[in-house]
């Protein structure tokens, strides 16, 4: 039973971590992008070994929160696109 | 013979040994002719293609996204004023105000009921100083303050002057710290206020604020504080240090501009004279209607910093430190003003010598820099935070701050330091005055002809 429970919370994280990263990569913006992408993968690397139930429970809420955020966000930063940096190169800001 | 060399460098090096003051001011006026040559020998290899990279955060922040996602049902559906009593439009804003107060109080240990919302630290410095110098002044009449404090803390004490106060401004050490010792003695029994800035935002440095707090305390002294650079930067608790007032900026910290707030101590009560009439909103310390959506904005930034701030910390001081070997281990004579230890680590103020800040900022385009404050980068004046810091003339003009935040990236850092390399290689190779110094003379011996 706590085996298949844990083995659904993981599946759940995972697809909620590949789909924050999905989108994170839809900003338009260089560092909206670059920092969406990289504090969550800090975020759920650093929470990888978690066990108390009630802990990971509110940290999945707060992703799902925070994917809505990223999802509205994304598309504000397409309405009104980010100019590409000097570091960007050539296909920059065309995601 | 050396008048000649003095012209030809203007670009490079405006000031130099010996040169009077005046003289020097006539010099600076040249820069607009001699600079785009110069701009043009050193960036002519880069006609870059893109936006220019953004290293000012102490000037402003960008707005965090999560920032702006908070803020925008208040300016669209949830728009009501929230001073009405009478219907629920006001009820939702007035909601909103206060769940926003209190992110605000908790990122500084603060109650709800101390904090006041103003239109950023420029007004909250202005109410602190002013405010409660005129509450108190027919009992006291003489404020402490520093030499490196922003100018509207300054000119807010020179608007007092004029009233009749007077005003210490203490000096500060040349690592930009007050002594304590001198801050201790500089007190006297009319001293009502001492205003002192938590970080400062040309060099960094974090002032003693907490000893400070307990001086002041103990010769019943109000301490305010512009903690503009600092709040949500580093930990900050009014109690633990402290703190009478204290001043906030929401476009420091991933907010938007034109938001702030005041802190204002209840226990034991700080009392100020309110610099505006109106409607008697903020306890009477500031009329005016609130803007519900600024001030959700700064409430989750708030929310935001606390949450993050040991993760930015760690980071930024990560990225400063990378920027700051990678720059020191190719250019030599850089001087890092300010404290190396007490201060915050994502405003680093370097000073290049023999080449001069202005064209160096000029040479690097594609980096959004600045030399010091926004406020004063319009003029060619050396800033007064490094005069203050005892920095030579030279030394005062060669500085640049490179102001680094939660959303720069380590690439960015890599372009900037590789930028600054080059620049400051190039703009040396053209100036004399680095050519005697490889052949070994000592510029500091030269007697410049006076003209
Ligand atoms: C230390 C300090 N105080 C005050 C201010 C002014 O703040 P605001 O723009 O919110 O009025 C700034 C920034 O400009 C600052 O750096």
């Amino acid at each position: 039973m706590a085996a298949t429970m844990a083995n659904a919370t993981r599946a759940t994280v995972l697809k909620l971590y590949r789909e924050i990263l999905r989108e994170s990569k839809k900003f338009t913006g260089y560092n909206y992008r670059e920092y969406a992408l990289r504090r969550t993968k800090v975020a759920f690397r650093e929470n990888k070994s978690l066990t108390d139930e009630a802990k990971i429970k509110a940290l999945i809420q707060e992703a799902e929160e925070n994917l809505q955020i990223i999802k509205r966000q994304v598309v504000l930063s397409q309405l009104y696109k980010d100019p590409s940096l000097v570091i960007e190169g050539e296909n920059a800001g065309q995601r | 013979m050396l008048p000649g060399i003095c012209r030809s460098t203007v670009g490079a090096v405006r000031s130099v040994v010996g040169v009077s003051r005046r003289h020097f001011l006539q010099q600076s006026s040249s820069l607009g002719t001699v600079a785009p040559k110069l701009e043009d020998a050193v960036t002519n290899e880069d006609t870059f293609a893109g936006r220019a990279l953004y290293m000012d955060a102490q000037s402003t922040t960008p707005l965090d996204p999560r920032v702006l996602d908070a803020m925008m049902p208040y300016s669209l559906a949830y728009f009501g004023n929230p001073h009405s009593r009478t219907h629920s439009y006001g009820w939702e804003s007035e909601e909103a105000v206060e769940k926003a107060r209190a992110q605000v109080a908790r990122l500084i240990g603060a109650d709800s009921r101390e904090i006041i919302f103003t239109s950023g630290a420029t007004e909250s410095n202005n109410i602190s100083v002013k405010g409660v110098g005129r509450f108190y002044k027919s009992r006291k009449k003489h404020i402490l303050t520093t030499q490196t404090e922003h100018k509207c803390v300054l000119d807010s004490c020179r608007a007092l002057e004029g009233e009749g106060f007077e005003v210490t401004y203490l000096p500060v050490q040349s690592n930009g710290i007050v002594d304590l010792k001198v801050f201790e003695e500089a007190i006297r029994p009319d001293t009502v206020l001492a205003s002192v800035m938590m970080v400062n935002n040309e060099i960094g440095v974090k002032q003693p604020i907490p000893e400070m707090g307990k001086i002041c305390r103990a010769h019943k002294v109000f301490l305010h504080t512009d903690a503009a650079q600092a709040v949500g930067k580093i930990p900050v608790d009014v109690n633990e240090m402290n703190i009478d007032l204290m001043s906030i900026s929401g476009h420091k910290i991933y907010a938007p501009k034109g938001i702030g707030a005041l802190y204002v101590r209840r226990r034991p009560r700080v009392r100020i004279e309110a610099l505006q009439s109106g409607g008697g909103q903020e306890r009477g310390m500031r009329s005016g209607t609130l803007p519900t959506p600024l001030i959700v904005g700064l409430g989750e930034a708030c929310n935001i910093s606390q949450k993050e701030m040991e993760y930015d910390h760690k980071r930024i001081s990560a990225l400063a430190n990378r920027l700051i070997s990678k720059v020191t281990g190719q250019i030599s004579d850089v001087i890092q003003n300010g404290d190396p230890d007490q201060r915050y680590p994502g405003c680093v103020n370097l000073s290049f010598a023999y080449i001069e800040g202005e064209s160096l900022l000029m040479a690097l385009k594609s980096v959004a820099l600045s030399s010091g404050s926004a406020c004063t980068s319009a003029s060619l004046e050396p800033s007064y935070v490094l005069r203050a810091i005892g920095a030579a003339e030279d030394l005062a003009h060669s500085s640049i701050r490179f102001g680094i935040g939660r959303f720069t990236t380590e690439e960015e850092i890599d372009y900037t330091a590789q930028q600054c390399i080059s620049k400051v290689t190039a703009l040396r190779e053209m100036s004399p005055l680095w050519e005697m110094v490889q052949e070994g003379i000592d510029i500091k011996e030269i007697q410049w002809s006076q003209h």
